[in-house]
């Protein structure tokens, strides 16, 4: 069990950071209560990484200032870290050595003696089901076995606050959920997270609130399910093998939602906010009005559908938006 | 200050224990200086004029300290690669004394200085050299020798950041050492080369250091040799070394 916090785990207040004359941080406030799952979604260049560099002391802000554990993030560095835990984009493990040189290096890093290192080592390569390769060199472990080592290694200190950059990018589905299991252990046993991705099904998975975050500034924040119902929620798309009968199937639909029903030639769109039983109740209400279906699909609002409800433009966009103004103040 | 010596001992070990598993590395270490004391001795040597002492006498001093300068050169490349990977992230985010990992790269290279010098001698003694002096002086030599090691690992590690890619580290290292190395008393006499060389080879410490070296284990009359060497090894050290550390700070500061 991690040491109970004060109330916030994490708060920040007016940060601000620039590259030169590249503005990556334009004033961030965000508050992680203690126990809780706080999502940093946006596209690349968004400034969720440098929020992550700040917070785990590997960046000083130029304003604004930030607390985590009860800590100040510039005054009291040294003593924060000791006790966060990092996980990064690119697994931040030593190549030549092995799942256990690395986590024992960690841990004698952290001050442990050599042997109290090699033994929480053992621990966490167990854990994280890493014992079998324990003794290769993490140059031969493949990408989903090198994040989970890299999660081990931002563990070794049992850390009460866990930042995680992207954890799942480039994963395979499978590792994926592994993954997200692993995260969702860790919260229950009462660890804070502070993760950042571009995935909205993550967030919806693991984030208890999330804040999204373009150009440096924080656009909104809530819950999952309070950022979906801004986007429409999640909507069933209906594929009716007869066009003639749209009318019918958007009156047997219309009671399930609390928006209107769209229709398109022979697409039918429903928003739905509860995904479970969705569109088991499409099929059944269609099927009682005698309305064959050619094809259904449940579509989840994606990064892009929240950045065009929210700006008006696409995720992708605004990356290339972003990457432009860098590259044009760069050379300014 | 004792986390700073346990860190600094975790880095080193870390740093060593790739050694085995590099096979490149190795092989700079083990089979390349071999290679080039064959080259010189038996290549060369018959044409080279040493006064006094054997070729092969006159070759080993030289060849050992080149050979570290070598080795501080393949610090460069490690620590540049190092600082491009999430790895150096990981280290700053840890509570690890920060001048650790510079440390513990630098005295890491004691240890395969130590190494390589040693393959080198046993080399050298079984083609022909011998120690013409008293077991302390050899010993003298050989402490002398890791303390000029230590000193330009400094070097290299401050080279090796000053470059963004592996290969331009390669590239700047090599055109370091080379001249250094060559334009020296390392492999001939130093008044045999043209007049802008020898002048060139006249200040060069590694000249002073290969001259130490030959008082150390040849008897050359010493003059102020030894004692010049050690000062240019801890100046080098007092010049570098915190250079490094503050190129370092720059280097992971963004």
């Amino acid at each position: 069990m991690t040491d109970r916090l004060p109330d916030a785990a994490i708060s920040v207040s007016g940060l601000e950071k620039s590259y030169g004359t590249v503005r990556a941080l334009a004033g961030v406030d965000l508050e992680v209560p203690a126990g809780t799952v706080l999502g940093l979604l946006g596209p690349n260049g968004a400034g969720k990484t440098t929020i992550v560099r700040i917070l785990t002391t590997l960046l000083e802000p130029d304003a604004g200032s930030a607390r985590v554990a009860g800590l100040d993030v510039v005054r009291d560095a040294a003593a924060l870290r000791e006790q966060i835990g990092l996980a990064g984009q690119y697994a931040a493990v030593d190549e030549n050595l092995t799942g256990l040189e690395n986590l024992t290096m960690v841990g004698r890093l952290y001050g442990k003696s050599r042997a109290a290192a090699k033994r929480r080592a053992t621990e966490l390569l167990e854990r994280f089901e890493l014992l079998d390769a324990a003794r290769r060199p993490t140059k031969t472990y493949s990408g989903g076995m090198r994040r989970r080592l890299d999660l081990a290694a931002a563990l070794v200190a049992t850390p009460p606050v866990l930042f995680l950059d992207e954890p799942t990018t480039g994963l395979d589905p499978r590792s994926r959920l592994q993954l997200w299991e692993t995260i969702e252990r860790l919260v229950a046993e009462g660890t804070t997270v502070l993760l950042t991705t571009q995935y909205l099904d993550e967030a919806d998975r693991l984030a208890t609130s999330v804040a999204v975050i373009d150009h440096g500034r924080v656009l909104a924040e809530g819950t999952p399910d309070a950022l979906k119902d801004r986007v429409g929620g999640e909507r069933v798309e209906v594929r009716l093998d007869d066009p003639a009968c749209a009318g019918s199937a958007a009156r047997a639909l219309a009671p399930i939602t609390d928006d209107s029903v769209e229709v398109d030639g022979n697409l039918v769109t429903v928003s739905v906010h509860r995904r479970s039983g969705a569109i088991v109740e499409v099929v059944r209400r269609l099927d009682e009005v005698d309305v064959g279906i050619e094809d259904i699909v449940l579509r989840r609002p994606t990064l892009d559908d929240v950045f065009l409800a929210l700006t008006g433009h696409a995720a992708e966009e605004a990356e290339n938006a972003q990457a432009a103004k860098h590259a044009q103040e760069a050379a300014a | 200050m004792r986390r700073l010596v346990t860190d600094t001992v975790v880095i080193a070990e870390r740093n060593l224990v790739r050694l085995p598993r590099a096979p490149e590395l190795l092989l700079a270490f083990t089979v390349q200086p071999i290679m080039f004391v064959l080259l010189f001795r038996f290549v060369f040597g018959g044409a080279i004029e040493t006064p006094g002492f054997s070729y092969v006498d006159f070759l080993i001093p030289g060849i050992i300290v080149q050979n570290i300068a070598f080795g501080g050169f393949v610090t460069a490349l490690g620590l540049n690669e190092d600082l491009h990977k999430g790895l150096i992230d990981r280290f700053r985010s840890l509570p690890m004394a920060r001048p650790a990992v510079l440390a513990g790269r630098t005295l890491a290279d004691v240890v395969t200085n130590g190494l390589s010098a040693t393959i080198l001698i046993v080399t050298g003694l079984i083609i022909g050299f011998t120690f013409h002096t008293t077991a302390l002086e050899a010993l003298a030599g050989f402490g002398l020798l890791l303390l000029f090691g230590y000193a330009f690992s400094w070097v290299f590690a401050f080279l090796g950041m000053l470059v963004s890619t592996a290969e331009a580290a390669n590239s700047v290292g090599f055109i370091v050492v080379f001249p250094l190395t060559f334009i020296s008393s390392a492999f001939v006499p130093v008044h045999s080369m043209p007049e802008p060389l020898r002048a060139f080879a006249e200040v060069n410490p590694f000249t002073i250091i290969v001259d130490a070296m030959r008082s150390l284990w040849l008897g050359v009359p010493a003059g102020n040799n030894v004692w010049a060497a050690v000062a240019w090894s801890l100046a080098i050290i007092a010049v570098f070394a915190p250079v490094a550390v503050a190129r370092y700070r720059r280097a992971v500061g963004q």
